[in-house]
C-alpha cells in the first residue's frame, strides 16, 4: 500500500449529502476481477451524459478540477454498499484524500486499506473548506497527516482527529495482513481454546 | 475469554468471546467464525492471496455462492454476458483452488448469500460472521455479530480468519406494541431509518428489542437486521430465543446431538444483561405504524402511505432543502403529491431483504385471484433455490403466474441490477429491496421501497394503495 504523509493538491467541492457508493461507482463497473482501471467509472452517472460524453456541469469535468487530488463532500459520504471499488475508483482517478463531516463505517475503513485518507471535520470547517475548494486550481490545500492539519490557501489551519493506529499504518504504508500474520501464534491459541469451549462453532 | 462482572450487552458478550489480541490503544484482533464469499467482491482478494503465496486459513469456515451477477432466467445454457460469466467462473476456480465449499448457479442451494447462510444453518447465534457485502447485517437476526467488509478485509479474513477492529458503540432500538394488520417488519425498519437517518447508527451496533420484535418470525427479524446498514449501523442484533432455535434445528450445517445441546447452553446466555449500558436508545410504538413508502433517493426519505411527497421549502436547512429538491428532480415528483397517486411501471419482489418464503406467502395471499395492472410489469425473484422449491411445492408459483407475475430463478437480480434485470431510464418501481439510491436499479431508474404486501397491492392496482384497507 502507498504511504500517505503529506499531500498538496487541488480540492474539488462536491456539496451533496449522503453520497453513496453506488453513486461513486455504479454496478456496471463491478464486473471486473481487477482493482485497477476503475477511474473512468468514478461518479459515472453524474460525470457522463447518456451518450457517454462528458457532462460539463459535473465538478470533476471542469478544467480546474480534472487533476483534483482532494474531495470535499457533504455529510455521510460513502454510505451504502461495502464495495471497495469505491476507494479503488477514487484512487485510480487520483484522489488521495476525502474530507466530510462524517463517513459511513465500511467506506471509511476501506479507504485506509488503499492509502486514502478520509478526514472528518466539523460543519463550520467543512463550509469554509468547500468555499476554498470552489476557488478552483488556484486554491490548493495541503494535508499534513503527521501534524493532523489541513492548511488552506489563505493560511487557515483546520486540525483533525484520527485513530493513532490507523495513522501509523497509513504513514508507513503498512500491510494489515503482514501485521496480523505476526500474531499467528495468538490466533492458533485462540482456535485451540475455542475448539474446547465452542466446538460447534 | 473475558467474564467481566459489569452487566454487558449482547454485542459486548459476543465481542468479548472473539478477541484474540488487544493493543494498548484498544485496537483488537477479532476472530471470525464464518465467512461468506460471493463473486463480485472476492476475485481481487483471492488474487492477493495468490500473489503473496498465502493460503486460506480455515476453508471449512468459508462458504462461497454466486448471487449478484447471475441471470434470473434459465441458466442451464450458461451466462451470456461475458464479464458476468468471467466473474462467476473466477469464483468457481478460486473455490476449487483454495478448497472452499461452493454453490454454483445450478445448485438448488444457491441463492442470495444472506438467505443461503441461515437456510443452511451456517449462520448460528453467538458467532462472528462477515462477507464482502453490506447486507451481512441480516445474520444478526440470529444473535450473530455479522457485518459487511471490503475486499481487502475479505483477503485478511481468508488469510488469517481474523479482522482488525475497534469496538463499536451500543445502540438499542425498542419496538413495543402490536403491529396493525398490513403493517410489517419492513415498515418497522423503514420507520427506524426515517427516525434516526441514514447516518444515525454510524459507529454503532444496533440491538432490536421489545414485544414487536419478539412477535416477529425469523424472516421478519432478518428483514429488520438486513436494513440496519441503511441506518448506518454495520451490524444489527436480535437476541436468540425459541423461534431462533426452532428455525435452526436440523438445518444441514447446524450442530447435531451433543454438539447441539452444548451450543444451546451457550446460546441461552446470549441476552443483554439488565442494566447494561447503551450509548443511545430509540423507542418506537409498533401499534402506531402505517405502511411506509420511500419517496426519495435515500432510505431515510420515508412517508406514510396516507402522506404526501415533502415540500423542499419545509426543510430545516439549506443543505437539506437542496437534497430534497435533488431527490424530487431525480424521482420526477412534485412536493405535495399524494403517495397513493404515484403510478408504477414495474414491481420487484425479492432480495435479501424480502425474498424469503414468508414474503412470498404474503404476496400470494394478497394477489390470489387478482390480475397485475396492464400498465405494470411485475417480477418475483425467490431468494434461493430452496425458497423457489418450497414456493412451488406450495403452489405459490401458479398463483403468481395466473395473476401475471414473472416467476424467476434465484439471485440478487434487480435489487442492484448487475444482471439483465434493470429499470429503463425514467421507469418507476415499487421494490421490496433495500436501496433507493440514484441509479441503483438501473440508470435513471426510480425506486420506491416498500414491504412485499405493499408491492403486491401496487402491482395489482397500478399505483400505491393503503393495504390496511385493501387486504
Amino acid at each position: 500500500m502507498q504511504a500517505f504523509k503529506t499531500l498538496t493538491g487541488v480540492a474539488a467541492p462536491l456539496d451533496i449529502m449522503n453520497v453513496d457508493t453506488d453513486m461513486i461507482i455504479p454496478k456496471q463497473y463491478l464486473k471486473t476481477i481487477k482493482r485497477t482501471g476503475l477511474g473512468t467509472g468514478l461518479f459515472s452517472e453524474m460525470r457522463y451524459k447518456e451518450d457517454g460524453s462528458d457532462n460539463p456541469d459535473f465538478v470533476l469535468n471542469k478544467p480546474a478540477y480534472r487533476k483534483a487530488e482532494i474531495l470535499v463532500a457533504g455529510d455521510n459520504f460513502g454510505c451504502g454498499s461495502s464495495r471497495e471499488h469505491a476507494p479503488w475508483a477514487l484512487l485510480d482517478f487520483g484522489i488521495r484524500c476525502v474530507i466530510s463531516t462524517s463517513f459511513a463505517d465500511i467506506f471509511y475503513n476501506n479507504c485506509f486499506k488503499n492509502g486514502i485518507l478520509p478526514i472528518t471535520v466539523f460543519q463550520a470547517d467543512l463550509d469554509k473548506l468547500i468555499d476554498d475548494a470552489r476557488r478552483g486550481a488556484n486554491a490548493t490545500m495541503t494535508i499534513d497527516l503527521p501534524a493532523q492539519e489541513i492548511r488552506g490557501p489563505d493560511g487557515g489551519v483546520v486540525r483533525f482527529e484520527i485513530d493513532a493506529f490507523r495513522k501509523h499504518c497509513l504513514i508507513n504504508g503498512l500491510d494489515d495482513i503482514g501485521l496480523t500474520m505476526e500474531k499467528a501464534n495468538a490466533i492458533a491459541d485462540f482456535e485451540k481454546q475455542n475448539a474446547n469451549a465452542r466446538p460447534w462453532a | 475469554m473475558v467474564h467481566a462482572a459489569a452487566p454487558r450487552t449482547l454485542y459486548d458478550k459476543i465481542w468479548d468471546d472473539h478477541v484474540v489480541d488487544t493493543q494498548p490503544d484498544g485496537t483488537c484482533l477479532l476472530y471470525i467464525d464464518r465467512h461468506l464469499v460471493h463473486e463480485v467482491t472476492s476475485p481481487q482478494a483471492f488474487e492477493g492471496l495468490r500473489m503473496a503465496k498465502r493460503k486460506v486459513r480455515a476453508p471449512q469456515k468459508t462458504l462461497a455462492v454466486v448471487d449478484h451477477n447471475v441471470p434470473t432466467t434459465d441458466r442451464s445454457k450458461g451466462i451470456d454476458d461475458p464479464e458476468s460469466r468471467t466473474q462467476v467462473e473466477t469464483l468457481a476456480e478460486n473455490a476449487r483452488e483454495f478448497g472452499i465449499e461452493y454453490y454454483d448457479e445450478l445448485d438448488k442451494r444457491q441463492g442470495v448469500v444472506h438467505i443461503v447462510g441461515p437456510e443452511q444453518g451456517f449462520t448460528l447465534p453467538g458467532t462472528t460472521i462477515v462477507c464482502g457485502d453490506s447486507h451481512t447485517s441480516t445474520h444478526g437476526a440470529f444473535g450473530a455479530l455479522a457485518h459487511g467488509i471490503g475486499t481487502s478485509e475479505v483477503e485478511h479474513v481468508l488469510a488469517t480468519q481474523t479482522l482488525i477492529q475497534k469496538k463499536a458503540k451500543n445502540m438499542r432500538i425498542i419496538v413495543d406494541g402490536k403491529l396493525p394488520v398490513g403493517v410489517t417488519a419492513k415498515d418497522i425498519i423503514l420507520a427506524v431509518i426515517g427516525e434516526i437517518g441514514t447516518a444515525g447508527g454510524t459507529g454503532h451496533v444496533m440491538e432490536y428489542e421489545g414485544d414487536a420484535i419478539r412477535a416477529l418470525s425469523m424472516e421478519g427479524r432478518m428483514t429488520i437486521c438486513n436494513m440496519s446498514i441503511e441506518g448506518g449501523a454495520r451490524a444489527g442484533l436480535v437476541a436468540p430465543d425459541q423461534k431462533t432455535f426452532d428455525y435452526l434445528k436440523d438445518r444441514p450445517k447446524a450442530p447435531k446431538g451433543m454438539a447441539w445441546d452444548m451450543a444451546m447452553k451457550y446460546w441461552e446466555t446470549l441476552v443483554t444483561d439488565a442494566g447494561a449500558h447503551f450509548d443511545r436508545e430509540v423507542k418506537l410504538d409498533a401499534a402506531n405504524l402505517p405502511p411506509i413508502v420511500t419517496w426519495g433517493t435515500s432510505p431515510e426519505d420515508v412517508v406514510s402511505i396516507t402522506g404526501t411527497v415533502p415540500m423542499p421549502s419545509a426543510a430545516p436547512s439549506e443543505q437539506k432543502k437542496a437534497a430534497i429538491q435533488r431527490a424530487l428532480d431525480y424521482m420526477g415528483l412534485k412536493g405535495g403529491e399524494k403517495i397513493t397517486d404515484i403510478k408504477l411501471d414495474r414491481v420487484f419482489i425479492g432480495s435479501c431483504t424480502n425474498g424469503r418464503i414468508e414474503d412470498l406467502r404474503t404476496v400470494a395471499k394478497a394477489v390470489e385471484g387478482k390480475k397485475v395492472a396492464s400498465t405494470v410489469s411485475a417480477m418475483i425473484v425467490p431468494g434461493s433455490g430452496l425458497v423457489k422449491q418450497q414456493a412451488e411445492e406450495e403452489g405459490l408459483d401458479k398463483i403468481f403466474k395466473v395473476a401475471g407475475f414473472d416467476w424467476r430463478e434465484p439471485g440478487c437480480s434487480m435489487c442492484l441490477a448487475m444482471n439483465a434485470d434493470k429499470l429503463a431510464p425514467g421507469e418507476r418501481c415499487a421494490s421490496t429491496s433495500n436501496r433507493n439510491f440514484e441509479g441503483r436499479q438501473g440508470f435513471k431508474g426510480r425506486t420506491h421501497l416498500v414491504s412485499p404486501v405493499m408491492a403486491a397491492a401496487a402491482a395489482i392496482e397500478g399505483h400505491f394503495v393503503d393495504v390496511r384497507k385493501w387486504v
